[in-house]
């Protein structure tokens, strides 16, 4: 059976592939690792397993409790995210952190600490977790809360899944009014733009996040589009909203990514028009741009493709960031939009979490193999020389001692890991 | 809205169309064999519920015929009467070892075939005396023709459909319904140990929106998804000369 992470990079097989499907049962003995896998929304390997075993939790998608009045939600950890909005949002609820796919798994979310828009409001996914369950081979169950297991809770957030199973999980949501959000637009010119830019509206604004056009140089360097969002407040007239979602169509056997593409999209896209003023903007299309389009990651062709992320500290962000976009803009092998944001100084709770004060910059590159492998390496060299760090559920080829040196942690986080558990992410950093 | 029985209600097919009748905003009674995974799906249902709708359960072992009678009893009590029975219980025989094992075949065709009509059965009288409901069973594509790689499980589900065919018959002039389901190749826990590369395997929840359909329309028979229909016209139509050299 194939089973491959969403940017189709590695291909790599299992010797089994198995289903959770009850929360109060055992693991199931296997000869090689195990590692549970979520929804596949991972770009790279944190959630493959070469040579081993992976564990499914799709099926491990049962509500367990719903408080309406205080927002605290439990529910097994094979539930994706979707449904959890599709079940609170009407009740007055939403999450109060969220990638930009709601189809990912609340394991697959506490497993890589993710992040969302708000991180400077909200930080991460972690920071609202309450308390989980986390199932080890030995058949332990240890309950995982900031006030018991303490050591267990921060090893498990942000643990690409190695200390073992979470097989439920009690979240605590926030308030909103209805689906809507208040959104703006607002293009910037270049680099030094944006960062005045992004300081003010994050003063302002609980979501924030740009899109940038890499493909630009000299004085354009750097432009792109902030979009700034807000739960809407009560109003009487609410727009009608229908959710027409699209599939890719085709499996092209090359990537339909390529520069003429990309250096059109990025064109076409900065100069989009855009509304002046506030909007009344659905909560789906604003944070699940991306998932509109099922199945857009064919598009990058049988290749698969890399996905780049990398936070900055804040005093290198600046040129760090302008560096990196030279590079990329003078490989010519340019990405479709990249993501610009800034993290907030909320310290996360994993051992391993990614997201740290600073800025983020996110890219995707299709797989041409030796050269995309040559530039990623160039990159690393800005990321190492800023103090900066890769996000391992977005990497597929990050060099260990790149690793080890942005999670200094990872020695001390060694000892939590499940001896059953193991993944080709981890056998790889680790060598 | 309904008041539903759902025998087997910890079945992935069933699960899957418990969610969607609760969504529906329908009232069930869940029957299955084990009780924690009942009270975890009794759980999830909640959480999905509205206050008005009635939710509960009951674990029986459904071999146990004798105790068929007090299940219905239960759950009209609690429900206040049913609307709609589901039959949606069974296992997949290994056919290997139930060749070697007469005790094992008939083991199959109890829980698989006696089981089930001794359950059809309470549920088209009390179905008759009221003058309405709806019967909804899971048979198969494999009742259709008995081939070699699962001729029990395939017996036992064709003495289902037949029985289901009768009972169709018999009760459409009382205003009750009889749905026969048969789906294909579904990817649950039943079938892990195949290999689902094919096109033809499907997710429960699929098969589960076919079924709500297929009731709420009082359909006769149906095969899920569609295409199995004109697949089994096919095997059904094969002559017995070819048929019997074949290895399917
Ligand atoms: C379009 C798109 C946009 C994205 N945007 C963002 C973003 O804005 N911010 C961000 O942070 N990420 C983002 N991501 C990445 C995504 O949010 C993460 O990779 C997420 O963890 C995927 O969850 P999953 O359920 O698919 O898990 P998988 O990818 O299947 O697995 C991820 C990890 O979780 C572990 N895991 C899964 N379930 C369990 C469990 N029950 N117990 C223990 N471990 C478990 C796995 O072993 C693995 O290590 C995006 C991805 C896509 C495709």
């Amino acid at each position: 059976m194939m089973i491959t992470s969403w940017n189709r990079y590695p291909l790599v097989s299992h010797t089994n592939v198995l289903d959770a499907v009850h929360r109060h049962e055992s693991l199931p003995i296997t000869s090689g690792p195990l590692l549970a896998f979520g929804s596949g929304r991972s770009y790279g390997d944190v959630c493959l397993n070469e040579g081993g075993v992976l564990l499914r939790t799709r099926r491990m998608d049962r509500f367990i409790a719903f408080d309406e009045s205080t927002g605290v939600l439990v529910c097994e950890s094979g539930v994706l995210l979707a449904d959890i909005l599709d079940l609170v949002v009407p009740q007055g609820w939403f999450l109060p952190v969220t990638p930009g796919t709601r189809f990912v798994t609340v394991g697959g979310a506490i497993a890589n600490d993710v992040h969302g828009k708000n991180h400077h409001i909200q930080g991460n996914f972690g920071h609202h977790v309450r308390k989980f369950e986390l199932l080890r081979s030995d058949g332990e169950r240890k309950l995982c809360c900031p006030d018991k297991n303490i050591d267990w809770f921060r090893a498990t957030i942000g643990g690409l899944g190695l200390t073992g199973l979470i097989t439920w999980v009690e979240l605590q949501l926030l308030p909103i009014i209805n689906p809507f959000m208040i959104t703006e637009s607002k293009r910037f010119h270049s680099l030094d733009d944006f960062w005045e830019l992004s300081a003010e509206a994050e003063s302002q604004w609980p979501y924030t996040v740009a899109w940038i056009d890499c493909t630009a140089t000299g004085k354009r360097q750097g432009r792109g589009i902030l979009m700034l969002g807000q739960h809407a407040p009560a109003q009487a007239d609410l727009p009608t909203w229908k959710e027409r979602p699209r599939r890719f169509p085709v499996d092209p056997p090359f990537s339909l990514v390529n520069t003429l593409s990309v250096r059109a999209f990025n064109l076409l896209y900065y100069n989009k028009p855009i509304k002046k003023g506030l909007a009344l903007t659905h909560y789906k299309p604003y944070f699940y741009p991306l998932d509109g389009m099922l199945e857009w990651n064919r598009m990058y062709g049988r290749k698969g493709f890399f996905q780049y992320q990398c936070v900055l500290p804040p005093e290198a962000s600046q040129e760090g960031i302008r560096d990196l976009l030279n590079i990329i803009a003078n490989s010519g092998s340019g990405s479709f939009l990249a993501v610009l944001k800034t993290f907030g100084s909320k310290i996360s709770q994993g051992m391993l979490s990614f997201p740290r004060p600073g800025a983020t910059l996110a890219l995707d590159f299709p797989n041409q193999g030796k050269r995309t492998l040559r530039l990623l390496n160039e990159l690393d060299a800005v990321v190492r020389e800023a103090g900066g760090a890769l996000y391992p559920a977005k990497d597929a080829r990050m060099p260990s001692e790149l690793f080890r040196s942005a999670y200094p942690l990872w020695e001390q986080f060694s000892t939590f890991i499940d001896p059953q558990f193991s993944s080709s992410f981890w056998r790889r950093v680790k060598e | 809205m309904k008041r539903f029985i759902i025998f087997g209600a910890t079945s992935a097919i069933a699960c899957a169309c418990a969610r969607l009748w609760v969504a529906q905003g329908h009232s069930l009674f869940l029957v299955g064999r084990d009780r924690a995974k009942l009270e975890n799906q009794l759980a999830d249902l909640r959480v999905r519920a509205s206050p008005g709708q009635y939710l509960d359960s009951m674990s029986a072992n459904l071999n146990d015929l004798e105790q068929h009678e007090s299940i219905f009893s239960r759950a009209e009590a609690v429900l206040g009467g049913v609307d709609v029975v589901f039959i949606a219980h069974g296992t997949l025989p290994d056919q290997k070892a139930c060749e070697l094992s007469v005790g094992q075949t008939m083991d199959e065709i109890q829980t698989n075939a006696l089981s089930v009509i001794s359950l059809l059965t309470l549920a088209a009288n009390r179905f008759e005396a009221q003058g309405s409901g709806v019967i909804a069973a899971i048979s198969s594509v494999a009742g259709d023709r008995g081939r070699q790689s699962n001729y029990v499980y395939g017996a036992a589900k064709g003495m289902v459909t037949i029985f289901l065919q009768g009972l169709r018959n018999r009760l459409a002039k009382k205003g009750v319904a009889v749905v026969s389901i048969k789906p294909g190749f579904v990817d649950t826990p039943m079938t892990v140990q195949f290999d689902k590369k094919g096109l033809l395997w499907v997710q429960p929840e699929t098969i589960a929106q076919g079924i709500v359909k297929a009731v709420e329309q009082r359909r006769n028979a149906v095969y899920l998804p569609g295409v199995w229909r004109w697949i089994m016209l096919v095997i059904r139509h094969i002559p017995e000369a070819i048929f019997k050299r074949l290895s399917l």
